[in-house]
C-alpha cells in the first residue's frame, strides 16, 4: 500500500487537522498538486528550472580525506549545499510556487527558521513573478541576519514573530494566521513535510529528486547501494528527499535529531527520540510536549533543527522500525562543521554538521567496504558567525 | 443546562443569545471566577470558556496574550474542569479548546469531565468533520455537543456533511481570518447564513469573530442568526484593567448587558 492513504495518513499519523477556513483550500491544493504533479508541461517546467536555474543534478561527492581520517567506511557526500541559494529548499519551493502560479494566486507566504526555506522561497517567488512575504521568529532573525538581508535583496518582505518562542513553530503559527485571513488569494509555502495534508506527500514529491540521483550516481560510482544513509533531521525534508527513494531496499536509513545541550537537559530539538504523540499546525505525529499536551519549546544551536514537531512520515517510520533515528548534541556538531571545513574544505550548514557527525560515528565502526551517504542538505555561510561566537571568536 | 432548550427559551421571548467568551484562568486562576461572575450577571445566555493551548492557530492576538496570561498563571485541564465545575449557575457553558488538548487527556475521560463539570458543549477549532468521528462518538455517548465552524468559504458539500452531525448550535465564522474584535462588521454574512438555513432551517446559527458593538450583534440577528458570538472585545477589557481587576469585572457587566440589550429587540 502506498502512502499516504486518501486522506492523507501514514497509518495512525498524518491527516488534516486545520480550522474550516482552510479546508476548501487544502482540498484546492491538493486537486491543483494531483492534477499538475503528472502534468508533461507542469514537469517540463520544473525540470527547466531545476536544471537551469537551480544547478541541479547535484554531485554525489566521496569525502576522500574525510574517510581515510575516519579510517573505516567510504563516505559520500551528496552535495545539495550546491543548489543555488545553498540548501535542499529550492527543490520544494519552486515546486511549490510553480504550482501556485498554475492554480491562479498572486502571492506566497512562508515560515522559516534557519532562514534557508525563506531564503528559498524568496528566490522561487522572484524567478517566477510571484509577491513574497516570510515569517520569521525574531530569535531566528538575530541568529540568521545574513538570510533576514539576502531576503530583503531579493524583494521578500520579512514580517517578525514576537510571540511565544520567537523560534519556528511561532513563525508557522503567524503563518497560518495569514493564510486564514487571505486564503483566497494566497499560497501557504510550507517548507518541510509537515502540516496538513497534502504537505507531507507534495514537500516529499518536490525533494524526492534527491534521492533518485543518488541512487543512479552511487550505482555508478560503487555499482551497489549504500550500507546507510544519514540526513539531519528538524521537520525532515531533506531525511524524505533522499530516503524515500531506498524505503523498499536494505540500506540503513538514519535520522539525526538536534540534541542541543543533551537529551537529559530538556533543551533540545530531538521529537523522534524524546517525543509523544500529538496534533500540532494540522498534522498528527510525535511532539515534544507536557503531559497536557501543551507544546515544549525546542532547543538547537542549528535554527533549521529547533522544531519540536517532525513530519508525519518520518514518524511512522521510526515506528515501524524502518527509520533508525539517533540525536547529536551542539558541541558534537560544532565538532563536525569543523572536521568537514578542515578535511574537505566544505563548510557545512551546521543542521547537516549533526548528520556528519552521526556518519564519522558510524563510519568508524564499519569496514572499509561499507559506504556511507550523508545529506549535506546546506552549506554553512550562513552559520559563520553562531559558529565563531560558539567558538569564542570576535569576527 | 442543554444548549438547545436555552435557544428554545429565548425564542419564546422573542430574544437572540448572547454568548460570551473569556479564556480561563486569565488574567489569574482567582480573577477568573469573578470575572465569569461578571459575564453572568450582565447576562450572557451561553458561557464560552477557553481552555488554553500554548499555539493557538485559529486566534487573534487578543486572545493568544490572554492564552499566554492564563498558562502563566497555572492554568491546566485539571484546574479548568475544576473552575467550571464550580460555576453556580443554569447558564449553559461550552469548553473551546484545541485538539491536542483533548487528544492527550484521552477523548472519553476529556469528554467525561465536560459532563460532570456540567459543561454542555465543546468547539475545537482546529478539528474539521474529517477528523472528528472518534470525539463525536465519545460526544454523543455523555451527551455533550459537539459545536462545528462553518466558514463563508465552506462550499454546499462540505455544508451538508456538517450539518449531518451539528448539535447545539452551529458557529458561523463571520469573516476569514482570526478572532479579534473589528470597527466595522461585514455583511458579507448574510448569504452564508441564507446558504445555511435553506439546508438546515432548524439548527441556531450564532456568528462569531469580529464582533464587539450592540450594533454588530443587531446586524447578526437581523440577518437571521440566532446568537452572537463575543470574545476578544471582553479580552481586550481584562487586557486593560490588569491592575484593577474590580474595574476590569464592571465594565465586562456593563458590555455585558449593552450586548444583551440588543438582542431583545429585534
Amino acid at each position: 500500500m502506498s502512502l499516504p492513504d486518501e486522506h492523507g495518513k501514514f497509518i495512525e499519523y498524518g491527516g488534516k487537522f486545520a480550522p474550516e477556513v482552510l479546508m476548501p483550500a487544502i482540498e484546492e491544493l491538493e486537486r491543483g498538486f494531483r492534477r499538475y504533479v503528472k502534468d508533461p508541461g507542469f514537469r517540463r517546467d520544473l525540470g527547466y528550472y531545476l536544471e537551469e536555474f537551480a544547478g541541479r543534478p547535484t554531485p554525489l561527492y566521496y569525502a576522500e580525506n574525510l574517510s581515510k581520517k575516519v579510517g573505516g567506511a567510504k563516505i559520500y557526500l551528496k552535495r545539495e549545499d550546491l543548489v543555488h541559494g545553498g540548501a535542499h529548499k529550492l527543490n520544494n519551493t519552486l515546486g511549490q510556487a510553480l504550482l501556485a502560479k498554475k492554480m491562479g494566486k498572486e502571492r506566497v507566504i512562508a515560515e522559516t527558521g534557519a532562514g534557508q526555506h525563506g531564503v528559498a522561497t524568496a528566490i522561487a517567488a522572484a524567478a517566477l513573478d510571484l509577491d513574497c512575504e516570510v515569517y520569521m521568529g525574531t530569535d531566528d532573525m538575530e541568529r540568521q541576519k545574513l538570510n533576514v538581508f539576502r531576503m530583503d535583496l531579493m524583494n521578500a518582505e520579512i514580517i517578525p514573530v514576537e510571540s511565544g518562542s520567537c523560534t519556528l513553530k511561532d513563525a508557522i503559527n503567524e503563518a497560518m494566521r495569514d493564510w486564514l485571513a487571505n486564503v483566497e488569494t494566497t499560497h501557504y509555502l510550507i517548507g518541510s513535510i509537515v502540516g496538513p495534508h497534502p504537505y507531507p506527500l507534495m514537500v516529499r514529491e518536490f525533494q524526492r529528486i534527491i534521492g533518485e540521483e543518488t541512487r543512479k550516481q552511487i550505482i555508478d560510482k560503487e555499482g551497489v547501494l549504500p550500507d546507510y544513509i544519514v540526513a539531519c533531521v528538524g521537520g525532515g525534508s531533506n531525511a524524505i528527499g533522499i530516503f524515500h527513494e531506498f524505503l523498499g531496499d536494505e540500506v540503513g536509513l538514519v535520522g539525526v535529531e538536534a540534541g542541543g545541550r543533551g537529551i537529559e537537559s530538556g533543551e533540545h530539538g530531538a521529537t523522534l527520540c524524546a517525543g509523544t504523540s500529538g496534533v500540532l499546525h494540522g498534522t498528527c505525529s510525535k511532539l515534544l510536549q507536557d503531559r497536557y499536551g501543551q507544546i515544549k519549546i525546542s532547543y538547537s544551536i542549528a535554527a533549521g533543527l529547533d522544531y519540536p514537531g517532525v513530519g508525519p512520515e518520518l514518524s511512522y517510520l521510526a515506528e515501524k522500525g524502518r527509520l533508525e533515528v539517533t540525536s547529536v548534541t551542539d558541541d558534537e556538531a560544532l565538532e563536525a562543521f569543523k572536521l568537514l571545513s578542515r578535511e574537505e574544505g566544505i563548510v557545512p550548514a551546521l543542521e547537516s554538521a549533526h548528520a556528519v557527525y552521526h556518519a564519522v560515528e558510524l563510519g568508524e565502526e564499519l569496514d572499509e567496504d561499507k559506504t556511507i551517504i550523508v545529506n549535506l542538505s546546506g552549506r554553512g555561510d550562513k552559520d559563520v558567525s553562531v559558529v565563531a561566537e560558539a567558538l569564542g571568536v570576535k569576527l | 443546562m442543554k444548549i438547545d432548550e436555552k435557544f428554545r427559551d429565548l425564542q419564546e421571548k422573542g430574544e437572540g443569545a448572547l454568548i460570551g467568551f473569556v479564556t480561563a484562568g486569565d488574567p489569574t486562576l482567582e480573577d477568573t471566577v469573578d470575572i465569569i461572575d461578571s459575564l453572568i450577571k450582565g447576562g450572557v445566555d451561553i458561557l464560552e470558556l477557553g481552555l488554553p493551548f500554548s499555539d493557538p492557530i485559529a486566534d487573534g492576538v487578543v486572545i493568544q496574550k490572554a492564552s499566554e496570561r492564563s498558562l502563566k498563571a497555572g492554568m491546566n485541564p485539571d484546574l479548568y474542569f475544576q473552575i467550571a465545575g464550580e460555576i453556580t449557575s443554569d447558564v449553559p457553558k461550552v469548553c473551546l479548546t484545541y485538539y491536542n488538548l483533548v487528544l492527550q487527556r484521552g477523548l472519553e475521560r476529556f469528554i467525561r469531565d465536560c459532563r460532570n463539570s456540567d459543561i454542555s458543549g465543546l468547539i475545537v477549532p482546529d478539528l474539521p468533520i474529517e477528523e472528528a468521528t472518534p470525539l463525536l462518538e465519545a460526544c454523543r455517548k455523555h451527551d455533550v455537543d459537539f459545536i462545528f465552524l462553518v466558514a463563508p468559504t465552506t462550499m454546499e458539500d462540505r455544508l451538508q456533511k456538517i450539518l449531518d452531525e451539528a448539535s447545539g448550535f452551529l458557529y458561523v465564522i463571520s469573516v476569514l481570518g482570526v478572532t479579534g474584535a473589528r470597527d466595522e462588521f461585514s455583511e458579507s454574512i448574510n448569504p452564508t447564513l441564507r446558504r445555511i438555513k435553506k439546508l438546515s432551517p432548524e439548527i441556531p446559527l450564532a456568528v462569531g469573530f469580529g464582533i464587539s458593538k450592540p450594533e454588530h450583534v443587531k446586524g447578526i440577528l437581523r440577518a437571521g442568526a440566532q446568537g452572537a458570538i463575543v470574545g476578544s472585545a471582553f479580552v481586550k477589557i481584562i487586557d486593560g484593567n490588569r491592575s484593577d481587576i474590580g474595574n476590569a469585572k464592571e465594565k465586562i457587566k456593563e458590555l455585558c448587558r449593552e450586548l444583551k440589550n440588543a438582542t431583545r429587540d429585534i
